[in-house]
């Protein structure tokens, strides 16, 4: 009965009206939940409302003041749809491959520290959890394209999963020569090293602490990054899987209603982690960009916050005013040319790091 | 039984389950679509061993790239079920035949095996105190066997560029198109101004 005990109170247990010794994860988790799906709702309105200011029109402003409440109607629109599931699909699989996105990626937050400490599970390897979770999202898409038995959907996961598969090997590159420099997979760690040294620090003016965060010493893999995050995540310009115009949505063609929501709010979910992941791998996470008073009194998870819409504003900027990509230059962009940077950098990171002594170290034992 | 111990029972549980039904389904996509569940079953085995490290990569490399590649080939298989069943009676003797065979096998080993002292007395630690899986990995690999496991990768690289020139065939006559020249056209070249006479056309 001991592990009935522990168990309880790891999960349920409220502190306070002595049920048990620590805050419940389920609440803790759930309370993550609920705001990540209503930012998520707002991203998607801030995502339109950019789309419409770059082509001079309003945008969605009929549901609410300013078109707040326009996802939340989206929602119950979805929602009350009847799904249509093809006659000869195979139900299980079909049905499953919109859970399977959705639910991975919102599996993938609970290593995200949106401040100091605040991370659901702070693991030794959650850069590495990261990747294995996004590794997994291929799958969502082969399955629906799979299961709906058309020859549409599945040749448009046959392209989106080539697409995944082509430019997650220059993101994990990336990633490396992020960790050659801080030596740890740790999310919060990489925080750190980006607060306790840089450039600032050897300029001698350690106050301008934007000038210490990785965007400036990786800046070519800064760029990589944001670049395979965008064809990661489907995003325009290399939004070959769902192509509305010319390529009827891909792999999502036989899906409608509340299926068709969660492949849609899987899509969001996983924009907003690589937002995060570039905020955290690159804009130092939750530090406040001038370490100076009136900077310093906001809280480190507004900064986080902040730094999320910047990078997710240039997302949807990039969608407002690139044209899509020809699927042949798509490849060719992935594999001839990041990935000979990448693995360039990756070998010029690791040199430099192992002539001069830099890096941080705070993680070595 | 301690909560470590619970979630062991619902990995093992989960993952033999789903092995079996990597033989039982008649699908073959589903076969693979269990088999997944296995690797991913098994990696929390490893997580709950405390080697974070290789559990995370099982699924990188085995879920992420390798199950990709076995999923794609058999979505593209024409399997006819009605043919599959056709010669079942005629190969199972020979199929329980060397199962079996794998079986006796498999119990003489597991029946003689042991562990050297020395190693007994470090084999329960996955790695020293102190020290995180990932770093102690990496000081092994990098550190210790660097010359070993860069060879390992050189060969590993040399069989892939063997399969790309085994299978490489250059046509003559096809247009490829070459990014550099498309983008580097100048107006001169791409665009001729022309006066047209009217009612003669070009």
């Amino acid at each position: 009965m001991d592990f009935v005990v522990s168990a309880l109170d790891y999960l349920l247990g409220i502190p306070i009206f002595g049920w048990g010794y620590q805050v419940g994860f389920v609440y803790k988790g759930l309370l993550f939940l609920v705001g990540l799906l209503i930012f998520t709702a707002y991203i998607l309105l801030a995502d339109r409302k950019v789309w419409a200011a770059v082509q001079v029109r309003r945008g969605p402003n009929v549901v609410g003041p300013f078109g707040l409440l326009q996802s939340f109607a989206d929602l119950l629109k979805f929602v009350f749809k009847e799904p249509v599931i093809p006659a000869s699909a195979d139900k299980a699989v079909f049905l499953l491959a919109p859970l399977v996105t959705s639910i991975l990626a919102l599996s993938a937050w609970v290593v995200i520290p949106l401040d100091a400490g605040w991370a659901l599970a702070n693991i030794n390897v959650g850069v590495l959890y990261i990747f294995a979770i996004s590794s997994l999202g291929v799958y969502g898409i082969i399955m629906a394209g799979w299961a709906s038995n058309s020859k549409y959907a599945f040749l448009g996961a046959l392209r989106s999963a080539a697409q995944m598969v082509s430019y997650e090997v220059s993101i994990g590159l990336v990633i490396i020569t992020v960790l050659l420099c801080v030596g740890s997979l740790n999310l919060t760690h990489i925080v750190f090293a980006q607060q306790q040294g840089g450039i600032a620090h050897m300029l001698g003016v350690p106050w301008l602490s934007f000038l210490n965060w990785f965007w400036l010493p990786l800046f070519p893999m800064f760029v990589i990054f944001f670049i395979s995050a965008l064809a990661e995540t489907n995003r325009p310009p290399f939004d070959l899987p769902e192509a509305e115009s010319e390529l009827v949505a891909g792999f999502m063609v036989e899906y409608s209603s509340t299926p068709y929501l969660l492949f849609m709010l899987g899509e969001y979910i996983a924009i907003q982690l690589m937002c995060a992941m570039m905020t955290i791998l690159f804009l130092g996470g939750w530090s406040a960009p001038i370490d100076l008073p009136p900077f310093t009194w906001i809280p480190g998870s507004v900064w986080f916050v902040l730094k999320l819409c910047l990078v997710f504003f240039m997302f949807a900027m990039v969608k407002a005013f690139v044209p899509r990509y020809r699927y042949d230059q798509l490849m060719r962009i992935g594999w001839k040319v990041f990935l000979p940077i990448s693995l360039l950098m990756v070998i010029a990171v690791a040199f430099v790091l192992q002539l001069t002594g830099w890096g941080w170290h705070g993680g070595a034992v | 039984m301690t909560l470590p111990l619970f979630f062991f029972y619902v990995f093992s549980v989960i993952a033999v389950a789903s092995a079996l039904m990597v033989i039982a389904s008649r699908n073959p996509v589903h076969s693979v679509l269990f088999l997944i569940l296995t690797f991913v079953n098994a990696s929390g085995l490893f997580m709950l061993a405390g080697a974070e490290f290789l559990a995370l990569i099982l699924i990188v490399v085995y879920v992420g790239a390798v199950a990709v590649l076995f999923l794609f080939v058999t979505m593209m298989l024409d399997v006819d079920f009605a043919e599959m069943r056709s010669g079942l009676l005629q190969y199972a003797p020979i199929g329980i035949v060397v199962g079996a065979i794998i079986l006796l096998e498999l119990l003489l080993v597991a029946g003689s095996f042991a562990l050297a002292p020395e190693v007994t007395a470090i084999a329960m630690v996955p790695a020293p105190d102190g020290i995180e899986n990932t770093r102690a990995l990496g000081q092994l690999l990098y550190t210790r066997y660097v010359f070993l496991f860069q060879g390992a990768g050189a060969v590993l690289l040399v069989a892939m560029i063997g399969a790309i020139v085994l299978t490489l065939r250059h046509k003559t006559g096809v247009k490829r198109q070459d990014v550099f020249h498309q983008t580097g056209r100048s107006r001169a070249e791409g665009v001729e101004l022309v006066k047209v006479k009217s009612g003669q056309g070009l």
